[in-house]
């Protein structure tokens, strides 16, 4: 039976290491040598110079405005679901709808959207008012984390309002809490895996994030994914982009490492 | 008698299609134990929560010490809640827990701890203020439950199957301590349940409901001894339920035998249903008892011996003290005054009746 199941776990195993483990070991070798191959901590410490270190701080600003926005959009959104119950199966499926479309095409959608001769803007000068000036801003790399990233924030912060009994907010009621005592003092800390759970799932794919800035940023605004791609693709520096990506690793460490910091019960945490 | 605290009155609810509670009048007096007892869905967890606030009845009016609250929220009613599966906090220890209601209404942090020393110490949790519920077992949540509640110093403390989630032992140590903390605190409990045992054990007064009409209304022997129809009989504890013929007063047939009652004033020749208690059948020796019959089951009980006696054409339920052994003939007998008549509904509706007091 033991026998049987460590056999059936091969394939697994299997993928694990020529997909997760050799890969991640190759950009460890990659970030932590020279082009002839020996050993240095110049491409880590390559973080420091003003245009690393100006792509990486953009990152992790914009991010954290993104998550921010997509907590604010998404905390009522799902609290409305939540208690909706039966009904709140159709608007889940309707709200995931867009997820079913190709990433870079929704990005696609909204350079289109945005452009300075794009839709909105032909609209708003046949209506004769004022046109917009968001592409190539950092607002509308945010607009796009947001638009991209919100349903990972609604989900699990779904998941976890749905999880708390009705009878509890009674209780609170019952034992003289009004609407925002029992929301604040019951539901909010209650909910605080759920809120985890979305603040890592949003905050780690818009850090790292390369496709939104380009098509949305244009090439004004670099982000640390932006300065990463380059040296692969362009650049064909393998060893600078594998020590930029392992920094950019440590910081994803440490927000998950803040995640299970909050989230004693394990529920919402990556880790 | 002590004055009526809460009253229900013409109380209706429905949910969707499904009438759950149908024009009922109900009052509850203070520092009564009051129980509503019924199967699941006969709407007795709904009356409760339209007395707790969590549902607003369709039509009728909730008054409490004169005062309609009807449409007043929980969180300003005078009374509070035991809820079913406990619903403790999860993220706070149980000082906490309880002193969530006493901070709510700011009271001070002196007040508080002394109120949290009182009711852990009236539970008999003292020590456990620091512990999460999870770390608590079942039995020791619920009591948390119950001292959360009572800091608040209510009139009324509600409790919804407070007991339902618990094992038998602790049960029935639990509905002896349910006791003691009203004695000890003389306010007013309104307890629903559908365990008949519970029911009997600790009230002044049951209510007992069934598709959203009350059945009887009535103090445990009552409701135990004289049942008014088929359904309290049959519901609360076992009953043998015989059609029967009232011949006139104080004479009823049923399986083709007169016995003696001492009901009166049914008329004469009417049908009626013959409720006996099981422990009110008396075995004896064939030819000795007014009916002969023969034994089918035998399981031993502890107090008394469970038997099923095939005789007159129905399937008798007896508790005796005395064993016969299957297969053995007896004679059966029941002394008039266990013999408890009762009208036959004239319809479905009827089955419900309404109850005046």
């Amino acid at each position: 039976m033991k026998n049987k199941s460590r056999l059936l776990s091969g394939p697994y195993l299997f993928w694990a290491i020529s997909f997760i483990i050799i890969p991640f070991c190759m950009i460890f070798c990659y970030g932590l040598t020279d082009k002839s191959g020996n050993l240095t901590l110049a491409n880590i410490l390559s973080i420091a110079t003003s245009e690393h270190s100006k792509a990486l701080s953009l990152s992790i600003e914009l991010s954290l405005i993104a998550t921010a926005i997509c907590l604010l959009l998404g905390y009522p959104l799902a609290a409305i679901l939540a208690h909706m119950k039966n009904s709140s199966g159709v608007i889940i499926f309707v709200f995931i709808l867009p997820m079913w479309m190709n990433f870079l095409l929704r990005t696609l959608a909204w350079q289109t959207l945005l452009e300075k001769t794009g839709v909105i803007n032909t609209v708003l000068s046949a209506l004769h008012l004022p046109t917009i000036n968001i592409i190539n801003t950092s607002g509308a790399i945010v607009l796009g984390m947001v638009y991209n990233f919100l349903p990972f924030m609604v989900l699990p912060l779904y998941n976890s309002l749905t999880k708390i009994d009705e009878n509890v907010l009674n209780a609170a009621a019952d034992l003289g809490a009004n609407a925002f005592q029992t929301f604040y003092k019951i539901t909010l800390p209650l909910s605080v895996p759920g809120i985890i759970s979305g603040i890592t799932m949003v905050f780690v794919p818009a850090l790292t994030t390369f496709v939104i800035s380009k098509l949305l940023g244009g090439s004004k605004i670099l982000l640390i994914g932006n300065v990463i791609e380059e040296q692969f693709t362009q650049a064909g520096n393998w060893h600078l982009g594998s020590g930029l990506s392992i920094v950019l690793m440590i910081f994803i460490i440490i927000n998950m490492l803040l995640s299970a910091v909050f989230d004693k019960d394990g529920e919402g945490s990556v880790l | 008698m002590s004055k009526r605290l809460i009253e229900l009155n013409n109380i209706s609810k429905s949910f969707g299609n499904n009438i759950v509670l149908d024009e009922l009048n109900l009052y509850i007096r203070e520092n009564e134990f009051l129980t509503l007892l019924g199967p699941s869905g006969c709407g007795k967890t709904t009356t409760l929560r339209i007395i707790g606030g969590f549902e607003t009845p369709d039509t009728g009016t909730v008054t409490f010490d004169g005062t309609d609250i009807t449409a007043l929220p929980p969180n300003k009613r005078q009374l509070n809640t035991v809820f079913q599966k406990y619903a403790l906090f999860t993220h706070m220890n149980i000082a906490d827990n309880i002193a969530f209601g006493l901070k709510i209404k700011g009271k001070t942090d002196k007040y508080i701890r002394d109120k949290i020393d009182y009711a852990l110490r009236l539970v008999n949790l003292e020590g456990y203020g620091k512990r999460m519920p999870d770390s608590l077992s079942g039995g020791q949540q619920q009591r948390i439950a119950i001292a959360r509640a009572i800091v608040n110093e209510p009139k009324v403390l509600l409790l919804d199957e407070p007991l339902g989630a618990l094992d038998l032992k602790l049960r029935q140590d639990m509905q002896y301590e349910l006791i003691r903390l009203k004695e000890e605190l003389g306010i007013t409990f309104i307890y629903v349940t559908h365990d008949q045992e519970e029911a009997l054990t600790m009230s002044d007064t049951i209510v007992v409901m069934n598709q959203g009409y009350i059945q009887q209304i009535g103090t445990p022997e009552d409701i135990y001894n004289e049942p008014e129809n088929a359904f309290v009989a049959d519901f609360i504890g076992d009953s043998n339920i015989i059609d029967g013929i009232m011949l006139q007063d104080e004479l009823v047939m049923f399986l083709g035998t007169k016995f003696a009652c001492v009901d009166t004033g049914f008329g004469t020749n009417k049908p009626v249903d013959v409720v006996i208690r099981p422990e009110d059948v008396i075995l004896s020796p064939p030819e000795r008892g007014s009916l002969n019959g023969v034994v089918t089951h035998l399981i031993f009980k502890g107090v008394h011996y469970e038997m099923e006696v095939q005789a007159g054409g129905y399937e008798w339920l007896v508790h005796s003290t005395t064993m016969y052994p299957v297969g053995a003939e007896v004679g059966l007998s029941v002394d008039p005054f266990n013999i408890q008549i009762m009208n036959k509904p004239a319809s479905e509706d009827e089955e419900a009746v309404a109850i005046e007091e």
